[in-house]
């Protein structure tokens, strides 16, 4: 099986490639990879719970919105994801919707060793194929 | 692991004009040339990614003079390259926030204390783990100042004054503080919510990534005189460089203004070689808009780093007793756009002068520079990367001419973390340094691998180029004994 993300090499920031044979399923690790970035997500426990619900103009500005938020989240409450219970993304009439459950727990107590300053459009990719989908993002650190 | 197919080296043969100098002239969609800051051996690391062809992008600015300029320690961006000053006409042209980067007023704060190497030695561990507690890392908002709306409204417009009437540091911090810590023009209006919401729980926070602060000591002086206006008064004397930015809410009101100017201006971003370069015409009304919120996020920053300034003499006077004295030599920003009065083509104009991972390297006379520095210039803070030496600089007349009044800014990665993590093990370099008397408290062993010194480029030769270019001249070597890392 292929792995849910990988990282690739990027002199200042960070970049990273993350897969899914769905959209969603790509979207999920793209959120897993932003805080495996920040952590060892495999510690982090799933105490809690946040739903999340989005619209975006496209699919582009859908998942830079989504993994904002998530980072919002870390920031402002210090929620670190540990994995994300449901997804999913419908296209609305000229926008798209994104409704997520995502589990994880505060910060306290876990090592981080990096913080995600903010996403970045730069050499953002989202490949959509038969075989399945994916998402190429570089976040600022 | 996969290679990165974006960062493809330069077809660009830029032209030596010196050794410490080279030059892309104008062509096609360029309004102006390329002027680059390298020795052969930066150039050459220039040269392996897309940071040159960025330089030549930005030369195609709308309303940009003189020359795109890239520093010593210039590398790969997004839109513009970190290490990139670019001047660009107030009057008709524009101001990109990608030109000032994420977080908006990243820069260094150095502080001189009255306090020798050896005795700082004999109490290191004690004195860094009182810092690590008084200077939290600040995840999830774990700052010891929450502030109320109202407060941040205060802080956002006025910075670091906030800091003072609160009874936080002194009159004298102030003084010796680029814009003295205000930055006028700010307005916390233009700044949106999910930023301040952000901000609220960050201030006095360090943040992470390669953002520090160093106990360090006088390693070396090379202009006496200069020095001794400082406050640097002889080899062996220590003090404190904290380089930390405006945390979560200067980073949202990048990406908030990023996506205003995606909404509002489709046809510049589709012009444009790298979405990043998307800019707001001068006079526009986003314009207006992002130099407000922009101006209020640096405002943060000053507040924050005089709020790390502060608890740093708490966990000083906490170790050394409350006799210890730690005076701010100055406050540098090295992610910012200005409004400043330059000269090009024999012409005086005003400009917004980007500086994205560049430090304003003012000459004697400026009356932008405090009182007590401005018959020799302003201070310039050049850090290093965890472990090696950091400088102290002076801005000189030649880089009114040569640069609008600007030099590098630190070191500048050449590795990516992820082949530092694959290299070095955090314990490993901790214990290496520690051999050389340099010692590490940090949140984390990856966070040290991350941020291994040979993962940067050699600061001393970015410092070197500097100096011999001129536009910013060696005052002192400063020397790392202990590191605190969030």
């Amino acid at each position: 099986m292929r792995q849910p993300y990988e990282f690739l090499d990027h002199t200042s920031e960070a970049k990273f490639r993350a897969y899914g044979k769905t959209l969603e399923e790509a979207f999920a690790n793209a959120a897993l990879a932003t805080f495996a970035l920040m952590t060892d997500i495999s510690k982090v426990k799933a105490k809690k719970e946040k739903k999340i619900v989005l619209q975006g103009k496209g699919k582009e500005m859908l998942l830079f919105d989504f993994l904002e938020h998530l980072i919002f989240l870390m920031d402002t409450e210090g929620f670190l994801l540990s994995s994300v219970k449901t997804i999913t993304i419908t296209k609305k009439k000229v926008e798209y919707e994104l409704r997520a459950t995502v589990l994880g727990d505060l910060a306290d107590g876990y090592e981080t060793h990096s913080i995600v300053k903010a996403v970045t459009y730069n050499d953002m990719l989202i490949e959509e194929k038969n075989e399945g989908v994916m998402i190429q993002v570089v976040h600022d650190l | 692991m996969i290679s990165d197919a974006g960062e493809t080296m330069t077809n660009v043969q830029p032209k030596r004009l010196n050794a410490y100098s080279y030059l892309i002239e104008k062509e096609g969609t360029m309004n102006v040339p390329v002027k680059i800051f390298a020795s052969e051996k930066l150039l050459q690391k220039m040269m392996e990614d897309r940071s040159i062809q960025q330089g030549v992008n930005v030369a195609a600015m709308p309303g940009i003079r003189g020359w795109s300029i890239m520093m010593p320690d210039a590398h790969q961006g997004y839109g513009f390259s970190v290490g990139g000053v670019a001047a660009i006409d107030a009057k008709d042209g524009c101001i990109s926030p990608g030109g000032i980067g994420f977080d908006i007023n990243c820069g260094v704060r150095l502080l001189a204390t009255n306090l020798e190497k050896a005795e700082v030695l004999a109490k290191i561990k004690p004195l860094l783990d009182t810092l690590f507690k008084e200077v939290p890392p600040g995840v999830g908002g774990k700052s010891y100042f929450k502030l109320s709306h109202a407060e941040l409204e205060d802080v956002l417009l006025n910075g670091a004054h906030w800091c003072v009437a609160q009874g936080y540091g002194t009159q004298d911090d102030l003084d010796c503080c680029e814009e003295n810590g205000k930055m006028p023009g700010a307005d916390p209006s233009k700044v949106t919510q999910k930023a301040k919401e952000r901000g609220k729980g960050q201030l006095g926070t360090l943040g992470s990534g390669n953002h520090f602060l160093e106990v360090q000591y006088v390693g070396k002086i090379f202009d006496k005189k200069a020095a001794s206006v400082f406050g640097i008064t002889h080899e062996g004397q220590v003090v404190v460089l904290i380089h930390c930015g405006s945390r979560g809410l200067g980073h949202q009101t990048c990406s908030d203004y990023l996506r205003k100017l995606e909404d509002a201006y489709p046809e510049i971003i589709a012009s444009l070689p790298e979405k990043d370069l998307v800019y707001a015409p001068a006079n526009s009304q986003l314009a207006k808009e992002y130099i407000g919120a922009m101006c209020a996020a640096a405002n943060f920053a000053w507040a924050n780093r005089h709020m790390i300034g502060h608890q740093t003499r708490k966990a000083f006077k906490a170790v050394f007793g409350e006799k210890t004295a730690l005076k701010t030599v100055y406050d540098v920003a090295h992610n910012i756009a200005k409004l400043e009065e330059h000269t090009a083509d024999h012409e005086k104009f005003m400009a917004w002068v980007h500086r994205k991972g560049a430090t304003r390297a003012f000459g004697p006379g400026r009356k932008e520079i405090p009182e007590a520095y401005r018959a020799i210039g302003q201070p310039i803070f050049i850090p290093g990367s965890m472990g090696t030496s950091s400088y102290v600089l002076v801005g000189t007349e030649k880089s009114m001419l040569e640069s609008f009044g600007s030099t590098a800014h630190g070191a500048g990665r050449m590795m990516s973390r992820t082949e530092a993590t694959r290299r070095w093990r955090g314990e490993q370099i901790k214990n290496e340094l520690e051999k050389e008397q340099i010692y590490i408290k940090a949140a984390s062993w990856k966070g040290i691998s991350e941020e291994a010194p040979l993962a940067y480029k050699d600061v001393d030769e970015v410092v070197r180029v500097s100096d011999e270019a001129g536009i910013g001249k060696l005052v002192a070597q400063l020397k790392p004994i202990g590191v605190v890392k969030g």
